[in-house]
């Protein structure tokens, strides 16, 4: 008894000891922790590369989020209303940001470097990256959607979308002529609200009129025309099968292998599909000839004669209100942010840059001969409704807008309006 | 089973006092009370410690829960946090949100219920009936689905439907209503489907064990002289087996009820609630972690809880489950 008792003190003294050895190390230089979306490995290499150049003052380590967008705002959001310190940097992507920077989970970004990376942003990243006026996180990369298409189809429909800006109706007829897919995302998701903010804002309409108002106060105006164009669409594309029966499942993924198969015709998608086809042709899994065929321009326009406004997306760099080391954080994401990096990035992982500059790198011109189109586009694009209460506008949307098959022109666009509102209001389960 | 047991106090009181002395019986009483009083605190010593975890972290998220729901309380804006009384019930109950989830589930429970109950019985006399020296086998293979986690075998069951990786379009063209066309997750009543199926598949195995417990209680005694009578296979079914086993029954079908009508993985992985399959598992976890409305999320945990205490009371008090008798106590 005496013996095992000495045994248990003894093992008490070494586990207190290492314990306090453990406390008083970590003599080393402060670590700080970036929350990550799933990628391809890219954001790692930077962490990795921003370590070493900072020469000993900090450390990046990444953490990994869920895959989902919606997933990581949950997870983040949480965290951060109990106050998490261990959120010193975190990728964002864009809707999230105002919801964040109202609730104050953002630290204040000192005035020095607001000047330094707002400068040569392309125009949509810039404004995902405001809150009521003021620069809140740092922008990273921008995404934004491109038309992609077969130039087979096209020309076996007469349509030539490297000529000038195709419309959705000219979308529609040529599928429908040459009895191919579209591919668009109408599942039930994230990416159907890109679809119907990008109709909308393509029709000259917004949907919400006053994004910073109190949620009481949020006017959602989409029961107006540009609302009843975009649903008009829409429907169309559902009720005459045009998506294909995996439409109201498909998401990025679905659509863009639809694209790759035998009815594939006209898809909007990221940048990333681009990347993903030369490597299922050097891995033997696509057919060089399909991608040979592939094509690229703008966005389809809902309005004949007016510019489209695409999708913007991407991910901005946050500072976590609770971190320790705010400062050192905001000079880990600048030089996470540097066009060179960026550059680097766009070609390993297919995420295009939100620097102006780093389209000129000429590494990136040759891996993305679209790269030009891309920029122009960002230019373009139209962010998703800045507003706190996105998820619930985003929610509402995906509620009332699916499947795209039972959308009614007439009267979706009101029954979505009225549903978020009164969510907003509190008088209704989302 | 039940015949070895230890005499019990009210055995021991029937004892007459030996010699009829009126001190003897009184000391007697009073060990008695003695003995009685230390088991007691045996029994607290022993189901102390157990009872005051339970009271940690169930009893104390349940009042936490109850105390969120009466306020209006948004996680991103905690200043705003207030109280609105049963306001929350109020929104809850009056949405059709709420009755076509609990619609949902309530079916999604009912089906599952009853055809698991069948198949898990039909399992369970297998692997009664089974050879010896292939029960153990059996038995491990109709436990493996349980085995699986819930999550990896609702994925598994998607990519199998799924209309661009799937294969069962490909498999069962065959038959009416399939064909490569067929998107499973894009009609109620297909979803619910695979939802089902999956949920069949999974958890059989546990209904089946339970109800394997009760069959082995069924004293072969009674069978074989059943048997010696004349009776068919059925009747010894209808009227020895199932009558004698009719506890485990009742328990397996609430601990199952019980579980089904929390379903929340398969209806999450496959749809996300997406053409009315909504449940209510589901609608609490928009609300209060997607939403971080922490005070409708409460509300709706709340009511759910208050439905799963209610089929509990309904099962115990209507169908007279003896829990005890389950497990073989009487």
């Amino acid at each position: 008894m005496s013996r095992r008792r000495r045994l248990a003190q003894g093992l008490a003294v070494a586990l207190v000891s290492a314990g306090l050895v453990a406390c008083q190390g970590e003599p080393g230089p402060p670590v700080l922790t970036w929350y990550t979306n799933p990628d391809a490995g890219g954001q790692d290499r930077i962490a990795q590369a921003c370590t070493e150049a900072a020469g000993g003052e900090y450390v990046i380590e990444t953490a990994g989020l869920p895959r989902e967008a919606s997933a990581q705002r949950d997870q983040l959001a949480r965290r951060l209303a109990a106050q998490d310190s261990s959120i010193d940097l975190m990728s964002l992507d864009p809707p999230f940001i105002p919801e964040f920077a109202n609730a104050g989970f953002l630290a204040p970004m000192p005035d020095d470097v607001a000047q330094r990376v707002g400068d040569g942003v392309v125009e949509g990243a810039l404004a995902g990256a405001t809150w009521s006026g003021e620069l809140v996180t740092v922008p990273f990369w921008a995404n934004t959607q491109l038309l992609w298409y077969r130039t087979s189809v096209a020309e076996e429909a007469g349509l030539d979308p490297a000529a000038g800006p195709v419309t959705w109706d000219q979308l529609v007829e040529a599928a429908s002529a040459t009895d191919t897919y579209l591919g668009v995302q109408g599942t039930r998701a994230e990416s159907l609200t890109v679809w119907i903010n990008a109709l909308v804002e393509s029709a000259g309409g917004h949907i919400v009129e006053d994004p910073s108002a109190d949620a009481a106060d949020v006017a959602i105006t989409l029961d107006t025309d540009a609302g009843h164009e975009a649903a008009r669409i829409m429907s169309e594309i559902g009720r005459q099968g045009l998506g294909g029966p995996g439409l109201p499942t498909a998401d990025e993924n679905a659509t863009f292998s639809i694209f790759q198969g035998d009815r594939g015709s006209f898809m909007v998608n990221w940048p990333f599909v681009w990347p993903a086809m030369q490597s299922a042709v050097e891995a033997g899994q696509l057919d060089q000839g399909v991608l040979d065929d592939v094509g690229w321009a703008l966005y389809p326009a809902t309005v004949e004669g007016e510019d489209a406004r695409p999708p913007y997306g991407g991910i901005n760099l946050g500072v976590g209100a609770f971190s320790a080391h705010p400062d050192l954080a905001y000079a880990a994401a600048e030089c996470i942010a540097d066009p060179a990096n960026q550059a680097e990035y766009f070609i390993s992982d297919g995420n295009p840059p939100s620097s102006t500059q780093a389209y000129d790198d000429p590494a990136v011109q040759e891996a993305f001969p679209m790269a030009d189109l891309i920029r122009q586009s960002l230019e373009q694009a139209a962010p998703r409704p800045q507003t706190p209460y996105y998820n619930e506008v985003s929610g509402g949307l995906q509620q009332t807008w699916h499947p795209p098959s039972g959308i009614d022109p007439e009267r979706t666009p009101r029954q979505a309006a009225e549903l978020i509102t009164a969510v907003l209001k509190g008088e209704q389960l989302l | 089973m039940t015949s070895a047991t230890a005499p019990t106090r009210g055995s021991r009181a029937a004892q007459p006092a030996a010699g009829g002395q009126g001190r003897d019986a009184a000391r007697r009483r009073s060990a008695a009370s003695d003995r009685t009083r230390a088991e007691a605190r045996l029994g607290w010593y022993l189901a102390g410690p157990a009872f005051v975890v339970m009271l940690a972290v169930t009893a104390y998220p349940i009042l936490q829960a109850v105390w969120e729901s009466l306020f209006s309380f948004r996680l991103t804006a905690p200043d705003e946090r207030a109280f609105v009384g049963l306001g929350n019930y109020r929104v809850v109950l009056t949405d059709e949100i709420w009755w076509r989830d609990l619609g949902v589930t309530v079916l999604i429970t009912v089906i599952t219920v009853a055809v698991e109950l069948v198949l898990g019985f039909a399992l369970a006399l297998v692997m009664h009936r089974a050879v010896r020296s292939l029960r153990g086998v059996l038995r491990t293979a109709i436990l493996v689905p349980y085995g699986i986690i819930t999550v990896v075998s609702a994925f598994a069951w998607f990519y199998a439907f799924d209309i661009n990786s799937g294969f069962i379009n490909a498999w069962f063209d065959w038959v009416p209503g399939i064909d490569p066309d067929l998107n499973w997750f894009a009609q109620t009543g297909t979803s619910l489907t695979v939802i089902i199926l999956s949920e069949i598949w999974k958890t059989t195995p546990f209904i089946s064990l339970l109800l394997l417990a009760g069959l082995a209680q069924v004293p072969t005694e009674l069978e074989e002289a059943a048997k010696v009578d004349g009776a068919t296979w059925w009747q010894v079914l209808r009227r020895v087996i199932v009558p004698n086993m009719k506890a485990a029954i009742m328990v397996a079908v609430l601990f199952r009820a019980l579980d089904a009508f929390r379903i929340f993985d398969n209806v999450f992985i496959m749809t996300n609630g997406a053409n009315g399959t909504e449940v209510l598992s589901l609608l609490a976890y928009r609300q209060a972690i997607a939403r971080l409305e922490i005070g409708l999320g409460s509300a709706i945990s709340v009511l759910l809880f208050g439905c799963v205490v209610a089929i509990c009371v309904v099962a115990i008090k209507l169908f007279k489950v003896d829990l005890a008798g389950a497990r073989g106590e009487r």
